[in-house]
């Protein structure tokens, strides 16, 4: 049975390593586009971020009613004030759950040590390492403190001295950064563009040993030799798997290449790409290729003709990067149930990777487990069909 | 030997095959001899096994087709329709990739493909990447993969169409040598010439319906007529040919 298998599998790597449509598509086309494709997502995502730059800033705020005069001034410069309830406790749950990106805690004594002129405690929340907070933190952490000079002049012009001596130099800071979610948006595209070329890889082979096969009338004398259906399809699928493989080992080096040209830095990203990384998101990649085989030729499979085949296949090929783009407009985050997405998990593997946040290991585990699984289901619904009539057509 | 008996076989409301029954004796060449449309094609594919029949059973060398394809195969080599050969391979690699399927060891497949290589004529395209071959290169190579397991019954779907008068002798020649091996052969065919030429035994088919066999002699003077193409119209009825 194995040798079989080998047999079918080592005849279309040989036979398409020899055509050069498939070599083009899987093996130049992908890697190269690829890289092209990020600068373009690149510059676009540029223009398109700069005009959201002046979006109100959301900040929670707890108990405001001890600072009425506060709030005001904050919503008078554009932070859009949120009431909530939360204590020292919740203000850092709701950051770390991602509820709030902003919290700001008034303390019970605030009023009693203004009225005072003690030093007025404020508590303000925030997750420094959460690169799309940083924007909102300065600016809310700059008005406050111009808030408070608001005050002290008021006091010292109270006192008979001119305020001005309390601002020796002046700086005007000029906000002219975008969004950090570009960041999310960017790295997003760039797993979106590793897993497309790697379909991409195998999506000539899914349809020449199928579609094509049987288009040149090579299938009917194929089906005559004493091997199982589904050993026939196994093997072709196991060559559309190493195309996959090669595509996305040769599409993510290209990567790691042209990346730290691209001038990232300048954008307030750091890439995490080294060697090691490109290993490790290869592996991460790894248990999607069987499940992108099987599906892909499992469509082919059933179609008519090499072109039909290519047009489903192009549709195919957007199926399994829908999660990403869901995942990119909604903002999802790795959660346990997310990770048993395939395509998704490997998403959020590839951008954690890539921007050196640490994913629990169950989590890659989950996605591992789950991929595969799902792979091993559409391989034996392809053999399964590959044993039907109807596949002469 | 291939026998089958009352095969039927329909695709969807079309009846390609009515009632075929038939029998292919070994060290015998037989031609199934049928206007285009008259199920020659569907019955060759249910003998070797790519399609089930709907109703009948067939046997190759007294193992049926329904019940262990995968066994009967083994007994069978097939020249299909239109031969289908893989363009990026070399024939002699068409040919090996089937040795290396039907089970045949790396070295055993090697040593049966040269042979078949001088066999047939084709030493010079064996090592050219079939992807240009003409017609009758592309029918040796297909038949070379046929038989490259040394089956004892081959069955051919129209196996001198598009084929030049060298090529034909070529492959008619191959044919009589494998039959004098005790080979039993079963060839389509709608060329009445052809079957006439090198048939020991004719099965006319019409309508999915075998309406005569025996030798090429007996259907002569049995139809009355002393021409095959005459004795074959009149078999078949008139104006059927054009259908």
């Amino acid at each position: 049975m194995i040798r079989a298998i080998l047999t079918v599998f080592v005849k279309e790597f040989r036979e398409n390593l020899r055509d050069r449509r498939t070599l083009f598509s899987a093996l130049l086309l992908g890697p190269l586009l690829g890289p092209v494709l990020f600068y373009a997502a690149l510059s676009l995502n540029i223009e398109q971020t700069t005009a959201k730059s002046d979006r109100p800033i959301e900040v929670a705020v707890s108990h405001g009613e001890r600072a009425p005069n506060m709030l005001a001034f904050l919503h008078q410069y554009g932070v859009d004030v949120k009431p909530v309830d939360l204590d020292d406790s919740g203000a850092r749950a709701a950051i770390r759950d991602h509820q709030q990106s902003l919290v700001l805690v008034i303390a019970d004594s605030f009023g009693t040590h203004l009225a005072l002129g003690d030093p007025a405690p404020l508590q303000l929340y925030a997750d420094s390492s959460d690169a799309s907070n940083t924007r909102g933190l300065s600016r809310v952490r700059l008005l406050l403190e111009q808030y408070g000079s608001l005050i002290a002049r008021l006091r010292i012009t109270a006192r008979g001295i001119d305020p001005s001596v309390l601002t020796p130099i002046v700086v005007q800071d000029v906000d002219v950064s975008t969004p950090a979610s570009r960041s999310v948006v960017l790295l997003g595209t760039l797993s979106y563009l590793i897993l497309l070329t790697m379909l991409m890889g195998g999506m000539y082979l899914a349809i020449d040993t199928t579609a094509g096969e049987r288009e040149r009338g090579s299938l009917e004398a194929l089906l005559t030799v004493p091997v199982k259906r589904q050993q026939l399809i196994y093997g072709k699928i196991l060559a559309t798997c190493a195309y996959m493989a090669i595509s996305l080992t040769l599409t993510v080096i290209a990567f790691s290449i042209a990346l730290p040209h691209a001038g990232l830095e300048h954008f307030g990203m750091s890439v995490n790409f080294g060697p090691l990384a490109v290993m490790r998101l290869i592996l991460y990649c790894l248990p999607l290729v069987p499940l992108g085989a099987a599906l892909m030729t499992i469509v082919a499979a059933f179609t008519r003709s090499y072109r039909e085949a290519q047009t489903y296949l192009a549709v195919v090929l957007l199926v399994p990067t829908l999660p990403l783009v869901f995942a990119g407009m909604l903002g999802l985050r790795p959660t346990a149930r997310l990770m048993m997405v395939p395509s998704l998990s490997q998403h959020f593997l590839i951008t954690s990777l890539l921007r050196d946040e640490p994913i629990p290991a169950a989590f890659s585990a989950l996605s591992v487990v789950t991929t595969l699984a799902v792979g091993a289901v559409l391989m034996s619904i392809a053999g399964r069909l590959y044993d039907r009539e109807a596949l002469l057509g | 030997m291939i026998e089958a008996s009352t095969l039927r076989k329909a695709f969807g409301a079309v009846t390609a095959v009515r009632d075929v029954s038939l029998r292919a004796q070994d060290g015998r060449i037989t031609g199934l001899l049928g206007p285009n449309g008259a199920g020659k094609s569907t019955t060759l594919r249910i003998l070797y096994t790519v399609l089930r029949p709907d109703g009948g059973d067939a046997t190759i060398d007294g193992i049926s087709v329904l019940r262990d394809p995968l066994e009967a195969r083994k007994h069978i080599g097939v020249l299909p329709h239109g031969t289908g050969i893989y363009p990026n391979l070399t024939a002699r690699e068409n040919v090996l990739y089937f040795g290396a399927l039907h089970g045949l060891s790396r070295k055993d497949s090697a040593a049966r493909a040269a042979e078949l290589i001088g066999l047939l004529e084709m030493e010079e395209f064996a090592d050219r990447v079939a992807k240009g071959f003409s017609q009758g290169q592309r029918v040796k190579t297909a038949l070379a993969r046929a038989i490259v397991h040394r089956p004892r019954n081959v069955l051919l779907d129209e196996p001198t169409n598009g084929l030049d008068v060298m090529a034909v002798r070529t492959l008619r020649r191959l044919l009589k040598r494998l039959r004098d091996e005790g080979h039993c052969l079963l060839f389509s065919s709608h060329v009445m010439q052809e079957v006439g030429a090198l048939c020991d035994e004719v099965v006319v088919i019409a309508h999915g319906t075998v309406v005569a066999n025996g030798t090429p002699d007996d259907i002569r003077s049995r139809t009355g007529k002393s021409n095959l193409e005459d004795a074959f119209v009149r078999l078949i009825g008139t104006g059927e040919g054009l259908g």
